[in-house]
């Protein structure tokens, strides 16, 4: 029974988390709420019996893919101020 | 009127994927498949007790191979997207408390990540979750001193050496005639102990690897264009 | 449980399908194909899962005799496996394109990118 409501509120924070990722204003925020949603993923993996598939979401889905996206975001964010002190 | 029409299709869509719930009634037994993989005979002809690692290399291990050829592929063509251009990169410099501690963790983590692929075929874990904890720490190091020039001819070798590995022992399986992929080219052992189940914990340390010196090779593909402003 | 889960796997598909087909911003569009993802990878392990089974790993709980009674399918656990380290692959590429159109374009709309339109 207490298996349930965990899953139950794991879910509910999933998709908060996944409109979060969809709707909020600023990027960071997005993409820190769509690592935040394979982390939730990587428990509710644990709580299916799946100790293999957690961690490998936890390590790889919420960690890397996290780091990826702020590698870009930055290298965005700079070549869009280079075009403002060169216009 | 644009979203109207896709909040049409995907409500549409929603109701093409009802039926597959309403029809889930849950397992409660093993599907077949599973159950010849389960059987007593089956789990001692292999003898890692990690059923889900057993089936990763030996049964599907042609799949773990062309997934292995896949992130090959994505490395190769995110390395040639982001050849390094011509620009001076500004870089900010780390407090040295950051330096430091990366210093000290960085072969902590390291060692974490080689015993967690050794240990693959006897608890949770193996290749690709070794090889990612290597990937991290590997993004600490360039995280806390930006300027490291990474060996890529270092990081390259042991990749293909690995893949060829791999290979190699996938087919050494077929010239002994025991089956393409089989783990039985090496002593099984006793079941549950480090040395046993074959070539399974071979194999999947060089999975392991391979995995980590792909994803570090992203990582610091995506690290040599950045700079700070 | 397992329901539940299924329920909310099949809800986060539709969430990354929303994002990837109303979305302008390209870095929102793959963000939309991660969600995808993950709501895929729920789906197929909850399928995997058998009532009451413990996670696929042999110890002093479960003996190798009784395996097939009390553990829960290992299959669909090994595919999503290497679907999620091909996961980071696929959207690591996919961002190195979206870099790459920045560097032309200096935009990340999706509706500045009309050159294959007429």
């Amino acid at each position: 029974m207490s298996f349930l409501i965990i899953t139950v509120l794991l879910g509910a924070v999933m998709l908060a988390m996944a409109f979060i990722a969809i709707y909020h204003k600023k990027l960071i925020v997005a993409v820190i709420a769509t690592g935040a949603l394979g982390l939730f993923a990587s428990i509710l993996y644990l709580l299916l019996a799946a100790p293999d598939v957690a961690m490998t979401e936890a390590a790889i889905g919420s960690g890397l893919t996290t780091i990826i996206f702020f590698y870009v975001l930055n290298r965005i964010r700079t070549d869009a101020k280079e075009e403002e002190n060169e216009a | 009127m644009n979203k109207l029409f896709i909040l049409i299709i995907i409500v549409a869509l929603g109701s093409m994927l009802y039926p597959l719930v309403s029809s889930f009634d849950g397992n409660s037994e093993l599907s077949s498949l599973a159950q010849f993989y389960a059987q007593p005979d089956n789990i001692s002809k292999v003898n890692s007790p990690n059923l889900v690692t057993a089936i990763v290399v030996t049964y599907r291990g042609l799949d773990t191979m062309g997934e292995v050829t896949i992130l090959f592929l994505t490395a190769a063509i995110i390395a040639f997207f982001l050849k390094k251009g011509g620009t001076t990169r500004t870089l900010r410099l780390n407090s040295e408390i950051f330096k430091t501690s990366a210093k000290l963790l960085v072969p902590i983590i390291v060692m974490l990540g080689v015993y967690i692929f050794i240990n693959g075929h006897l608890s949770p874990g193996g290749g690709f979750q070794g090889g990612a904890v290597i990937a991290s720490a590997v993004i600490l190091m360039l995280l806390a001193s930006p300027n490291t020039k990474l060996k890529h001819n270092f990081f390259e070798a042991l990749e293909s050496t690995s893949g060829l590995v791999f290979v190699g022992l996938a087919a050494l399986g077929a010239l002994l005639g025991l089956g393409y992929l089989d783990n039985a080219i090496l002593p099984l052992g006793e079941f549950g102990k480090l040395f046993s189940a074959g070539a399974i914990p071979v194999i999947y340390s060089f999975v392991g690897l391979k995995v980590g010196a792909e994803l570090s090779n992203i990582l610091n593909k995506f690290q040599s264009v950045q700079s700070d402003k | 449980m397992e329901y539940i889960t299924l329920i909310t796997g099949f809800l986060i598909i539709l969430a990354g399908l929303w994002a990837i087909m109303t979305r302008k911003n390209i870095i929102r569009i793959i963000i939309g194909f991660v969600i995808f993802d993950t709501g895929l990878h729920i789906v197929m392990v909850s399928i995997a899962y058998v009532r009451g089974g413990t996670a696929p790993i042999l110890d002093g709980s479960v003996s190798i005799a009784d395996a097939a009674q009390k553990i829960v399918d290992p299959v669909p656990q090994a595919l999503v496996l290497t679907a999620i380290v091909i996961g980071l692959g696929v959207t690591a590429l996919m961002l190195a394109y979206a870099m790459k159109l920045h560097q032309e374009k200096k935009s990340l709309n999706i509706e500045s990118f009309k050159d294959l339109k007429w």
